[in-house]
């Protein structure tokens, strides 16, 4: 499998002197040939100025980056017939219909104009927008809008495709419809570039995740490898009675990675262990042969919002906070101010891990 | 060439789709239609009386006409920085640069696109004129010269608020900001009075004027002045056809170039 999307050093800087912001500061990224990456930061991180980077619309000031072998620099023109991109706002003209729209990308692709057409109806049947096909997109939902931005994406049937916040400013359904929408894609075998401040996003969608903050990368993986960083999993079990506790330490010691630690009031042990869901059966054997009533057994794995918070020393955004109001607009025209606002966070805890590799 | 072929495909899919903009947003199509229809009006009846032809030599109506085609058209080409303002506030020009188009496609589809804006404008115009007893006095061939020289004087100007609408990128500073410009341009000029009552340093400001050699140039071809009173001696007035052209040609030359590069690397913050 070759690199698809290959970044090296990239930087960015942002203003003069003072005011000076890097939004991006080092950046590495690769992406394998039929892989999804999820590039996850909270706002300001820098992950619009990489796909900026990446799809030419952003000289950087230092580093380099090739898309399927070709240097973004050196010949943006080429590496634009590679490319489908779909931005952080939905960026499809309103008093055009939803046809019109994409008949026009159609022929800036210069697919012509029978070609174009047909495209165009056929991606309006596949995103389930053929009923509003000739209706002016001023009416459409914002999840019709970002479906249509993403169908313009794909007019010319790109190998790959960079999506900047796909779903964010979208309600709770239209976010699922979005998840749908680029899970059949991901299944067709187009490779991906996605950003996302929702952790849940990129565990949903991503192969491996770049985690970024302040311009550069601070821990890449498997969801699971992520996870993994923060401590891993563990296993909960909770006591029908007190008396059994001290019982179900002796039994539960040796079943993990760690010893049982006991918590009375909750009558809870919680045990550290590797091996995901086999290690419950083994739990749960123990605790029937020793013929101990239990209430309450759980595997609990930590979530990306743990690794999030461990990586960086804050927390990530969490989609229900920027549900319904159009985020977009906001977090576009401030990713340098951005930078600033979470510069000024850095303060706080130092990360528990950082610099990229850790594994 | 195939690349020219699809710079000239791509500038005119970039046109069709700013005119089907103007056709569905009514408030564009009241704006080119009915605000020259206000101006003809306005000036006409209000200062037809007090100007009159002791001083233009021709009937007012038919000296303010011109002028008031050469500010409307003006005026029209700010369009353009606007509309270049607003694509790039909504993601559209992101969207465009990202696509393996001719990056000048979509500067001369707008600015295109405006030329037609300005032409419904200059029809609007013409025909309210005729209805308030304008008339043109030349022939048919040197009236459609006279719009000529408006409209590629108008194009020139626009690619000036193209460059303007990519620098700036509010749509609505674009619009303030070349109203404070465009506004003491087209008024100190011969447009709507004749130079000589100016003070000194407007009335030499209004000599060099391009917005005064357009102005004259088209009174002149619409047979709109009388011998009588020729234009004031100076080089411009005198030769108001080739220093409109030398205007609008020197315009194009520097900003042509300038907004292309500009467009390259603008990007949405």
């Amino acid at each position: 499998m070759s690199d698809a999307v290959l970044a090296e050093g990239l930087t960015k800087v942002y203003g003069k002197g003072e005011r000076q912001v890097r939004a991006l500061d080092g950046l590495d990224l690769t992406v394998a040939e039929g892989t999804v990456v999820g590039l996850l930061g909270p706002n300001g991180a820098g992950k619009t100025t990489t796909i900026k980077v990446l799809t030419t619309l952003l000289v950087p000031d230092g580093g380099r980056a090739r898309v399927l072998g070709t240097d973004v620099l050196g010949h943006p023109a080429k590496v634009r017939s590679t490319i489908g991109v779909s931005g952080q706002y939905a960026a499809v003209d309103e008093y055009l219909t939803g046809f019109e729209n994409l008949d026009m990308v159609g022929r800036l692709y210069h697919l012509g104009a029978k070609a174009s057409r047909a495209r165009a109806r056929e991606l309006l049947e596949q995103f389930d927008l053929a009923d509003a096909a000739d209706r002016q997109v001023k009416g459409y939902s914002g999840g019709m809008r970002r479906r249509l931005d993403l169908a313009g994406a794909l007019v010319a049937h790109p190998p790959i495709l960079f999506l900047d916040e796909p779903t964010t400013g979208l309600d709770p359904r239209s976010r699922l419809g979005m998840w749908a929408v680029i899970g059949d894609l991901v299944r067709a075998g187009t490779t991906l570039l996605l950003t996302t401040q929702y952790l849940e996003e990129a565990d949903q969608l991503a192969d491996r995740i770049a985690v970024i903050d302040h311009g550069r990368v601070i821990a890449e993986g498997t969801a699971d490898e992520l996870k993994e960083q923060v401590g891993g999993e563990r296993v909960e079990v909770v006591v029908a009675h007190e008396a059994d506790l001290d019982r179900a330490r002796e039994v539960l010691s040796g079943v993990g990675i760690g010893a049982p630690v006991l918590e009375r009031r909750g009558r809870r042990v919680t045990v550290p262990v590797s091996g995901g869901a086999g290690v419950l059966v083994e739990v749960v054997r123990r605790l029937d042969d020793a013929s101990i009533p239990v209430s309450d057994l759980a595997l609990r794995r930590p979530t990306l919002d743990d690794v999030f918070l461990s990586l960086t020393g804050h927390a990530s955004a969490s989609p229900d906070d920027t549900d319904a109001d159009d985020t977009d607009a906001g977090d576009a025209g401030g990713e340098p101010g951005g930078v600033d606002d979470s510069a000024s966070r850095r303060a706080g805890p130092e990360p528990t891990t950082s610099g990229k590799g850790r594994r | 060439m195939s690349t020219l072929g699809h710079t000239v495909g791509d500038a005119v899919t970039v046109t069709r789709r700013n005119l089907i903009k103007i056709k569905r947003v009514p408030d564009l199509l009241v704006f080119t239609t009915l605000s020259p229809i206000m101006f003809v009006l306005l000036f006409a009846y209000v200062f037809g009386g007090a100007i009159g032809s002791q001083n233009t030599g021709v009937d007012y109506k038919e000296f303010l006409i011109a002028g008031i085609f050469a500010q409307t058209v003006v005026f029209g080409s700010t369009f353009t920085g606007f509309s270049l303002a607003e694509d790039l506030q909504k993601g559209v020009i992101d969207r465009f640069r990202t696509l393996p188009m001719a990056p000048s496609a979509m500067l001369f589809g707008r600015t295109l696109s405006d030329v037609v804006n300005n032409v419904i404008s200059l029809v609007v115009m013409g025909l309210t004129g005729l209805l308030v007893g304008w008339r043109i006095r030349s022939n048919p061939l040197d009236a459609l010269a006279g719009a000529l020289v408006l409209l590629f004087f108008a194009y020139a100007i626009s690619w000036i608020m193209a460059y303007v609408g990519l620098i700036v990128r509010t749509p609505e500073v674009v619009n303030n900001a070349s109203f404070i410009v465009i506004f003491p341009l087209t008024f100190i000029a011969n447009t709507f009075v004749s130079p000589e009552s100016l003070p000194t340093v407007l009335r030499v400001f209004a000599y060099w004027n391009p917005v005064s050699s357009v102005t004259q140039s088209a009174r002149e071809l619409f047979g709109n002045t009388n011998p009588a009173f020729p234009p004031p001696e100076v080089w411009p007035l005198q030769h108001p056809v080739l220093y409109s052209l030398l205007w609008s040609v020197a315009v194009l030359v520097v900003f042509v170039p300038l907004s292309i590069r500009q467009y390259q690397r603008t990007t949405s913050r």
